[in-house]
């Protein structure tokens, strides 16, 4: 195919030609970063939790005014609890995942540490917690019962003992004691002295993004049981067929166990997680819709300049066709005029996708754009064009050669 | 003349009907799309309270101990409770308050309706005026109800409705968390947004239901919401209070100012300085002084109170209208040459450059207008999709008169630049060669 035609025709056409390859260029830019953004959305709501996602529900509940025996009450709710059918373990924690309220902590290497190694999102719970959760401890073991402390000790005025143990999660182990075994090791954060790591888990959780995407899973577990007073939650590991049955039935029975009290939350964990990120959701879908449309105008765009184009040429093109000029010559003319067009488009674009992505390095702490999304834009707009172009490109096809003896 | 090229330019619409369609169509996806972003926008970043948020400010100390200490950086963004019961002594400005949110457990008189749990806010007096509260009945309280620690409460009228049946209930019991409140005032609806006195959480929700004195709070051991930070776990001291007590290493206080006029901003700084000062000398701030006064912009601007989803999406929408622009540019083009003859003609029968700029003009921008009017609907529409999601802002969303001006200002002037080159183009077609190829 002469290329030499084409460059001509489009330097006599500059300011139609420019704008086709602005419209390309900016569509290939939105479209690379937008494809980015969606892809990095849809990897942070798949990040696993290390729990049991499908077999959780919780419930939380509170007292009206003060209750003195609020742990003897929680031991008598989770006892409740554990008896009812379709519940395989019970525990009460302070925190859970995709539940807003977080407790953190400094952790330090050393007791006279000033500046904190890392912050951790601090579990207590029960020597069951682990497996309630559903947990995967990779290393050691977990609480036993002598070393299980009540909230209401710990938190009394003056009191200066010691947290005992601790169960870390991997990613937490890695950075504080890189390369070691963090079994039998001290870690400084809660209580006088410190607390020794007794287990790993793979991967929980912390409730919210503090400390943003490394610290997602600095999480550990303290042998500390919380009463439902203080935002106690009751979690619930039961049959995923059975948990809007098994979470009626717990609300129920912990109604009837005990003094009145306000039931504040009970959901299905799976439940919590899908409106934690919900706005995440929202968001890919805007993109994608925004993507397509830009998509459609793009199309749009072209199919309506090159249907000029072949009005403006027709007598141009019956010449050609009376010359000797196949059908197919015609038609890849128009198909390499927008392919040299797109690529244009599509090399000026890959620059304005870099700035753009740059920019919101800056502004909105994304990472930088992977160059393989830059090859997948301009294939896509390479096929939107070819796309666009073929059905404007046909009717010059079809052009008659006897238009070339009309009108002269 | 207007009046004509508007006619012809309908007349050139009814002629090619697929082509006007399209570039209305695509500078209306354009309008809707960031009209519904921008709007967003505008209802996040407004300002909460306009009469007077220039001389509303939100004092910080730096109150913690060295451990952690990293020069340059930010105080503390909350108080520690003797810090601001302090300076709330004090009374250097000419209106101040502490506060805390909290929840209560209202356990209604009237028969048929069970114990349920409110947000609250334990504050102090100056609350009420400071924040130009509206009251449907009664008022808020006095300095003296903080001092005695009084049980006295003031209601939302959702709360009012519910529990009093809508009655003025000033002067009436209400039973929370165990204690009983006497009733001073109902507030009508009132829904600052974003909640700027307290950015904790929930920033564009409801304002709490419930206000009691803070002195009061703590004699009941309320529970309170919002985060905490302490410090120096290991050396807290006997308090029973624990981490809310008077002395606890802990700030959890939100304190506010209202000063005479936003002249006195420095002035009120310097006492800050002093303060910080002072508590160095004595021995409990161990950091250098290290104060900030923002007023209420400011402190919503240093939280960055709208989400970053809410700004990216204005620039993509914003990007999205630009390609629409550019799209409509093309087609504009293309319309318009596809006319040379007919240009060619009324440039032969003496109509001026100028004349064919400005019919082309007026052609673009009636596309504008078209395209604004629809856009404007789907602006609507993209509303209505959000409110119907389950966010706590949602029924903030709506179009107000600044935004339906701007729509069609957008429209108009995005078509009127999407004209410029085309009629540009056109005016510039030479008569005589039209003619000829006739």
């Amino acid at each position: 195919m002469e290329l030499r035609p084409i460059l001509s025709t489009l330097r006599r056409h500059k300011t139609a030609a420019a704008l086709i390859v602005l419209e390309i260029a900016l569509s290939c830019a939105i479209i690379c970063n937008a494809m980015f953004l969606i892809v990095n959305r849809l990897e942070r709501m798949d990040r696993p939790t290390g729990m049991a996602d499908q077999e959780l529900v919780r419930v939380l509940i509170t007292g009206i005014g003060t209750d003195d025996n609020a742990a003897a009450q929680t031991r008598s709710d989770l006892a409740v609890l554990r008896a009812l059918p379709g519940v395989k373990s019970a525990s009460v924690t302070n925190q859970v995942a995709f539940d807003g309220s977080s407790w953190n902590s400094s952790v330090n290497l050393t007791q006279d540490q000033t500046h904190q190694t890392l912050s951790a999102s601090v579990y207590l719970g029960d020597a069951q917690l682990p497996e309630t959760m559903g947990l995967e401890l990779v290393a050691g073991r977990t609480f036993t019962a002598d070393e299980l402390l009540e909230w209401s000790v710990v938190n009394a005025p003056g009191y200066e003992g010691s947290v005992p143990t601790v169960i870390i999660t991997r990613d937490m182990a890695g950075k504080l004691w890189p390369g070691q075994d963090p079994l039998g090791k001290m870690l400084y954060s809660w209580g006088e002295g410190g607390s020794r790591v007794v287990g790993v888990v793979d991967r929980l959780a912390r409730p919210n993004e503090q400390g943003g995407p490394t610290a997602y899973y600095y999480s550990m577990i303290l042998p500390i049981e919380p009463d439902y007073t203080v935002g106690g939650r009751y979690l619930l590991r039961v049959d995923p067929a059975r948990r809007a049955e098994v979470l009626k039935a717990a609300v129920a029975a912990l109604q009837r166990n005990g003094p009145q009290r306000i039931v504040l939350e009970q959901d299905s964990f799976s439940d919590m997680r899908a409106e934690y990120y919900r706005q995440d959701r929202a968001m890919s879908w805007m993109l994608v819709i925004v993507s397509v449309l830009l998509l459609v105008v793009t199309a749009l765009g072209i199919v309506g300049l090159a249907s000029f184009w072949v009005a403006q040429r027709t007598k141009q093109i019956g010449v050609r066709r009376a010359l000797g000029a196949t059908r197919g010559q015609i038609l890849r003319y128009f198909q390499t005029e927008n392919f040299l067009l797109a690529t244009v488009g599509i090399v000026v674009g890959m620059l304005l996708a870099y700035g753009l992505n740059q920019l919101m390095m800056e502004r909105a702490e994304l990472p930088r754009l992977p160059a393989i999304y830059l090859p997948v834009g301009a294939l896509v707009l390479w096929l939107l064009g070819q796309g666009s172009v073929l059905g404007p490109a046909r009717r010059a096809a079809a052009v008659p050669p006897a238009v070339a003896t009309r009108s002269v | 003349m207007f009046a004509y090229y508007f006619d012809l330019a309908l007349r050139s619409f009814r002629r090619n009907k697929a082509l006007t369609t399209l570039m209305v169509l695509a500078i209306a996806l354009g309008i809707g799309a960031s009209m519904t972003t921008l709007t967003i926008f505008h209802v996040l970043s407004g300002d909460p309270i306009p009469q007077k948020s220039d001389r509303l400010f939100y004092p910080q100390l730096d109150p913690a101990t060295m451990n952690g200490y990293t020069a340059g950086e930010e105080p503390d963004f909350q108080m520690t409770r003797y810090d601001a019961e302090e300076l709330l002594r004090q009374k250097r400005a000419r209106r101040q308050a502490m506060m805390t949110g909290g929840a209560v457990g209202v356990e209604p008189t009237r028969s048929g309706l069970d114990p349920f749990y409110v947000d609250a806010r334990y504050t102090s007096a100056d609350f009420f005026p400071m924040f130009d509260t509206p009251f449907l009945f009664g008022g808020g309280w006095s300095g003296a109800e903080d001092q005695r620690h009084d049980r006295v409460v003031v209601i939302a009228k959702e709360l009012n409705d519910k529990v009093f049946g809508g009655a003025n209930s000033v002067g009436r019991t209400l039973r929370l968390s165990g204690a009983d409140f006497r009733v001073v005032g109902v507030l009508q609806p009132w829904r600052p947004a974003p909640k700027f006195f307290d950015v904790n959480s929930n920033r564009f929700g409801e304002a709490e239901q419930a206000y009691l004195p803070f002195s009061t709070s703590r004699d009941l051991k309320l529970d309170r919401n919002g985060s905490m930070n302490c410090w120096d776990a290991g050396d807290r001291p006997d308090d029973p209070e624990g981490e809310t007590g008077l002395n606890a290493p802990c700030s959890w206080i939100q304190y506010w100012v209202e000063l005479e006029s936003p002249d006195q901003q420095d002035e009120y700084l310097q006492y800050l300085t002093n303060y910080s000062d002072q508590q160095r000398a004595n021995g409990r701030f161990e950091r250098p002084t290290n104060v900030r006064l923002r007023n209420v912009m400011e402190w919503l601007d240093f939280n960055d109170v709208v989400p970053g989803d809410v700004r990216m999406q204005v620039w993509l929408a914003f990007g999205f209208l630009l390609v629409c622009v550019l799209n409509t540019v093309g087609l504009l083009l293309a319309k318009f040459l596809r006319r040379s003859t007919e240009i060619g003609v009324r440039r032969a029968l003496g109509a001026s450059r100028r004349a064919i700029f400005a019919q082309c003009l007026v052609e673009a921008g009636t596309v504008g207008l078209a395209g604004g009017i629809l856009g404007l609907g789907l602006a609507q529409l993209g509303l209505w999709g959000m409110r119907q999601q389950p966010t706590g802002m949602a029924d903030l969303l709506h179009l107000d008169l600044a935004m339906l001006a701007t729509t069609f200002l957008i429209a108009v002037v995005a078509s009127v630049l999407a004209g410029l080159i085309p009629a540009w183009q056109a005016c510039q077609v030479a008569p005589a060669m039209q003619l000829k190829s006739q």
